[in-house]
């Protein structure tokens, strides 16, 4: 797989990062040699063998279904550039 | 049956699949312990792994994933006993975290399938294609004020199950038993609560039209419909939408619907350049979700009777026909309700139809009109059941029974109470409407003359001034055949 301007181009807004030409030619070039470097490992033949998920033999944790009651309001947009009546206030957002 | 809906030109089939969304019954939210409550404060219910502050870390709640099992076996769907969450990414301000943690590949639940009933006693499978937990996101109000969005995240991270179905369904009504039918197991689960209103449970439609036996058109996908009568009227518009399109030569375009509920009309969402690009891949922060055998026939064992198997029930117990026993097997509350009244005396068993009846028909259009609910009704099942019983041993008629029913509901009185304190009691003693016939044929002689002349319809009319008289509470029957004796013996 090769990245080209395309590519980066639909990735950059993907992220909603904006890129300038330069930036964008410098990332062509990163991003395609990390993956001719990933690409190493096409030469292993990996036949039958199943994908490895982790690599720690423990189990997903889990909770009970215990709820905690406080009202986290405050802290919670304590850091908000915006707020309005306990709601984030953000740009209008049409759909 | 006919399911084709006629073009200018054509007649088309609709070709539609939902995905459900159901909310998880719990206290608690899938991956943080903030409560799930509905119409709290806003943004009172958020922990920092729901605002995706930096370094929180997602634990998952095991009894959401019990209920996806729980769910998934009603649904007679296979359980996974290994899944995987993926995330996947977009971009909204509602959803803080930039990706929603989802299943992908390899959903808790795979195939299934549900039955819907129609009112001639025929019946379909619709087919399951998978159910997979997910986290909800947060809300947006868009019409508070003209420059910005407000967001209250309560609902972020709260606990869903999608529930896909294959594209068999052809019609809106179809699509409207499908949806009943699957909140009505999850409410006999008890693993959703079902309510639309609240959005506990809303559905993206997906729906093509096609000329009878051509492949599958290109669909669209209608979102977020949070009724079932908007879901039917979506279908409607869309599908007469696209088979304009097609009629005059054009083709459709795969996309994403919103439903404006004021005009009933669906229109595509913008920004359909950026065409959903969510890059899933396996969530780091959360190893594969494994489920042993052992905890799987524990569930199993848990599940309650479900709509299904107390029709099937119904129908061999009672000898109710399909359609009955689905309709009363559609809500919990009124398969509860039917029990209980039918046990309230065991001479009632062998009136089954009649009580169906005056639940389905007299009961439920009282609570309507008095915009009640059947799980307070002020009527209880052990009261009606004595009304029935009043109905079924002839001693008041069912004429009568209405106007009872509706004392009943009114005063909170039993049946016994009332037919004794208004001396309703069904007149069946043969002399005492045989007078009161007498009378009326006496009084009225040129009916009587019209009568025997061959005017066969004033029978009503004598059947009427003595129902007068005896103020309703004659025996109809009886009434009836000793008023055609004495009429007969005239001539």
């Amino acid at each position: 797989m090769k990245i080209d301007k395309n590519t980066i181009n639909k990735i950059a807004r993907l992220s909603r990062i904006k890129l300038d030409d330069k930036e964008s030619e410098d990332y062509i070039k990163d991003l395609n040699s990390i993956l001719d470097w990933v690409e190493q490992l096409n030469e292993v033949n990996t036949e039958n063998v199943e994908p490895l998920s982790n690599i720690s033999s423990s189990i997903l944790p889990k909770r009970e279904d215990v709820s905690n009651d406080t009202n986290s309001s405050e802290e919670i947009l304590e850091n908000a550039p915006d707020k309005l009546e306990g709601f984030f206030a953000v740009p209008k957002v049409v759909e | 049956m006919n399911n084709l809906i006629k073009g200018e030109k054509y007649d088309w089939e609709m070709v539609i699949g939902l995905e459900i969304h159901a909310q998880v019954k719990s206290n608690s939210k899938l991956f943080s312990s903030s409560s799930t409550k509905f119409g709290s404060s806003p943004n009172s219910q958020v922990s920092l792994v729901d605002a995706a502050m930096p370094g929180m870390l997602p634990v998952i709640n095991k009894y959401c994933v019990e209920q996806a099992v729980k769910t998934g076996v009603g649904l007679n769907a296979k359980i996974n006993n290994y899944s995987v969450f993926d995330r996947k990414n977009y971009f909204y301000a509602d959803l803080p975290q930039g990706y929603q943690i989802s299943q992908y590949k390899y959903p808790i639940v795979g195939e299934g399938k549900v039955t819907i009933d129609f009112k001639d006693g025929t019946s379909k499978d619709i087919r399951i294609v998978r159910l997979h937990l997910e986290q909800d996101a947060g809300k947006s109000l868009h019409d508070q004020n003209p420059s910005k969005t407000y967001v209250d995240l309560n609902r972020s991270g709260v606990a869903l199950m999608e529930i896909v179905s294959e594209p068999d369904i052809r019609t809106p009504d179809e699509a409207g038993m499908y949806i009943s039918k699957i909140r009505s197991i999850l409410m006999y689960l008890d693993t959703c609560d079902g309510n639309m209103q609240e959005g506990s449970l809303r559905a993206d439609v997906n729906i093509s039209v096609r000329k009878p036996g051509d492949e599958y058109g290109t669909r669209c996908e209608i979102k977020n419909l949070n009724s079932i009568k908007f879901i039917k009227q979506a279908i409607n518009y869309e599908a007469k939408r696209q088979i304009e399109i097609l009629e005059s030569g054009g083709s459709i375009e795969q996309n994403t619907m919103l439903f404006n509920t004021s005009t009933g009309k669906t229109r595509p969402m913008r920004n359909k350049e950026e065409a959903h690009d969510y890059r899933y891949f396996p969530d780091p922060d959360l190893l594969p979700l494994e489920i042993s055998k052992e905890e799987i026939e524990k569930i199993k064992s848990s599940i309650p009777e479900l709509p299904d198997e107390l029709k099937n029930k119904f129908i061999e117990t009672y000898k109710l026909s399909n359609y009955d026993a689905s309709v009363l097997t559609a809500e919990k509350q009124t398969s509860d309700y039917f029990n209980k009244t039918i046990n309230s005396d065991p001479e009632l068993k062998n009136h089954a139809k009649i009580v169906v009846n005056w639940i389905t028909s007299e009961l439920f259009s009282l609570l309507n009109k008095n915009n009640q609910d059947l799980n307070n009704s002020p009527v209880s099942p052990e009261n009606l059941g004595q009304l029935i019983k009043l109905i079924s041993t002839n001693e008041i008629s069912g004429k009568i029974a209405k106007d009872v029913l509706e004392d009943m509901f009114s005063s909170g009185k039993t049946a016994r109470q009332i037919v004794d304190e208004k001396g309703l009691q069904q007149v069946t003693d043969h002399g005492e409407i045989a007078k009161v016939i007498d009378e009326v044929i006496a009084e009225n002689p040129k009916m009587v003359e019209q009568y025997l002349a061959g005017k066969d319809k004033l029978l009503g009319f004598f059947v009427g001034q003595a129902m007068k008289l005896t103020k309703g509470k004659a025996n109809p029957k009886m009434l009836n055949d000793i008023l055609k004796q004495k009429l007969n013996k005239k001539n």
